[in-house]
């Protein structure tokens, strides 16, 4: 009878499979996550679907579940993320790619050296911060020309906003101009374009996928952003394009609901999750987007 | 002529703008900083930071807040670096490349862009209600790793792709195991690399504030947590519900308050910036 006995070798792959198996399950669970995030807002969100016709959640005008007269129309989230995402856009495109564009083709090495890092102190900064700024600074010196500025404003959070997601498109620009190849550029300065031209009608075209990308991780950011307007843009469902007015988002609504003491399995506890994965799949669209894109125009100059 | 004059002017001009638009964001952060430190830095004394919070506003202090985001930022780092530097190294050294690889790949950068809000109401439903944790500080560490894992696991993958195959080679031709290998020479050569990203990750963690009230932490909590079961609050949370009241002193306090946040958070970038600085040096393959 021979007993098995393992020699040191195979002892040693054992032990390998065994470490193998432990970090392929850590890598699981990034999966897993994903899976829970999908199961829980479609499985919440089914209970509240049950109840409220897709129709009124789509089509309806107000958005009061919280009053005793409840509506869930989910157009005023909507119209208040649109407003305040479109005010941080407005502000962050144009100042972002201004500072990329400077930052690659006309600053010295060195002054590009010292301004990456202090930009990204920009995003370092946590974004209650970021409310607090909108609110107490940013708003009373809006109101000294604005007089029928209200206290909580569109304007001021989607500013404040912008300012804060001004690195995300900088950087990312940035990248993109930087990789394009010197023998454009030169091609260019040989025509006898001055560096302005040659910036803006060769290298800004030839770089354009990445400064999209840029901009579409711009919009996902503030779409999803969430202190920042809860703090300074209000709590209050607005269906307006007015930026002067108080608007709610659907990340502030979120925040307003945990804030109360708020039963599970109540109709108040689905909304969340409603407008959860309406946020959800307004990022997953956006992310994928620009995944797309530079996937499709990664190599196009190697 | 004159075409050619109005280029060279609107070249030149854009030097202007573009230096103007650089030091535009940088300005407004000292300016706001300025602000802070004028507003809260008065009231920045021992009683601040070790009083408990209270309706008063001069007798507040944050306490509670404070050893609540130390015990968050310990439970995350707990729970989240094992995970996220092991994901990222099977991810790296052992995942095939395949349809599979690719799916998870998309996956994690699909988690990087996920609003962390949603990671809160992840949190909500899982750990807090399915696994009845509630508001407790172990539910808001174990959203929080979560939130952090897919900035852990790039850095991490990132690290160790700048580690030479050489040194890979050098190592299995001694007879090492592929686990040897990556343990005694793979990871301690990106170590640098994947701490800096670690310790970013935290910084992140220690300034959210959505996802922790999403899964039930509290405003008020008179009490320092004594383990992980124990409800609590954080800093953040803190600042955002004295901002939330009508009262200027509580705008003072929520002042005082970001000042000791913005210590943190800038004490751990600082940290992070000069690790990679130092280890982009002494790495010279």
């Amino acid at each position: 009878m021979r007993f098995y006995n393992p020699t040191h070798r195979q002892l040693k792959n054992k032990g390998e499979k065994v470490i193998e198996y432990a970090l392929a399950l850590s890598g699981l669970i990034t999966v897993l996550t994903t899976i829970g995030i999908i199961w829980v807002l479609v499985s919440e969100s089914w209970g509240f679907f049950a109840e409220i016709p897709i129709s009124q959640f789509l089509f309806d005008t107000q958005w009061t579940p919280l009053f005793s007269d409840k509506h869930y129309g989910i157009l005023p989230l909507l119209s208040g993320t649109f407003l305040t995402t479109l005010i941080a856009l407005a502000t962050a495109v144009p100042f972002g790619i201004i500072i990329a564009v400077y930052l690659s083709e006309y600053a010295h090495r060195d002054f590009r050296k010292a301004m990456k890092p202090a930009l990204e102190v920009l995003a370092a900064v946590p974004t209650v911060v970021y409310g607090f700024f909108a609110l107490t600074v940013v708003t009373p010196f809006l109101q000294t020309f604005i007089p029928d500025l209200s206290t909580f404003n569109a304007l001021s959070a989607g500013l404040v906003m912008g300012i804060m997601i001004i690195p995300v498109i900088s950087s990312l620009s940035e990248d993109a101009l930087y990789a394009v190849p010197k023998s454009l550029r030169e091609a260019s300065y040989g025509m006898g374009a001055t560096k302005f031209q040659t910036s803006f009608k060769v290298v800004v075209p030839a770089a354009s996928s990445g400064i999209l990308v840029s901009v579409i991780l711009g919009i996902a950011r503030a779409v999803g952003e969430t202190m920042v307007v809860a703090i300074a843009a209000g709590q209050q469902p607005n269906l307006t394009m007015d930026p002067r007015e108080a608007v709610e988002t659907i990340t502030a609504y979120i925040v307003q609901v945990s804030l109360g003491d708020v039963q599970h399995d109540s109709m108040e506890y689905r909304t969340i999750f409603a407008a959860g994965i309406t946020l959800f799949v307004f990022t997953f669209i956006l992310n994928n987007i620009s995944f797309w894109i530079k996937k499709k125009y990664q190599e196009k100059y190697e | 002529m004159n075409k050619i004059k109005a280029n060279r002017l609107k070249d030149s001009a854009f030097r202007y703008v573009g230096i103007f638009c650089t030091l535009f964001g940088i300005v407004i952060l000292l300016i706001f900083i300025g602000n802070i430190l004028f507003q809260g830095l008065s009231r920045i004394d021992w009683d601040f930071l070790t009083n408990l919070p209270s309706r008063r506003a001069s007798k507040a202090g944050i306490l509670t807040a404070w050893t609540g985001t130390a015990w968050i930022l310990g439970l995350t780092a707990l729970i989240g670096i094992p995970i996220g530097v092991s994901a990222g190294i099977y991810l790296q050294e052992y995942g095939k490349k395949n349809r599979l690889a690719s799916i998870v790949e998309l996956n994690i950068a699909n988690l990087a862009g996920v609003p962390s809000i949603i990671y809160g109401l992840l949190g909500l439903e899982i750990f807090a209600r399915v696994m009845q944790l509630g508001g407790s500080l172990l539910a808001g560490a174990l959203t929080l790793s979560l939130l952090i894992l897919p900035i852990i696991i790039v850095a991490t993958r990132e690290a160790l792709k700048a580690v030479p195959r050489s040194l890979r080679e050098a190592s299995f031709g001694m007879g090492a195991t592929k686990w040897q290998t990556i343990w005694y020479q793979v990871l301690p050569a990106a170590a640098g690399g994947i701490l800096t990203g670690i310790i970013l990750a935290l910084s992140r963690a220690v300034g959210e504030t959505a996802p922790l009230i999403v899964i039930g932490a509290l405003a008020y909590v008179p009490f320092v947590a004594s383990s992980p079961m124990d409800e609590f609050t954080v800093l953040p949370i803190q600042i955002f519900n004295w901002v939330s009241r009508p009262q200027e002193e509580f705008l003072v306090n929520g002042a005082a308050a970001i000042i000791i946040l913005l210590l943190i958070t800038f004490v751990m970038n600082g940290i992070a910036v000069y690790l990679r600085n130092r280890w982009q040096k002494k790495v010279s393959w």
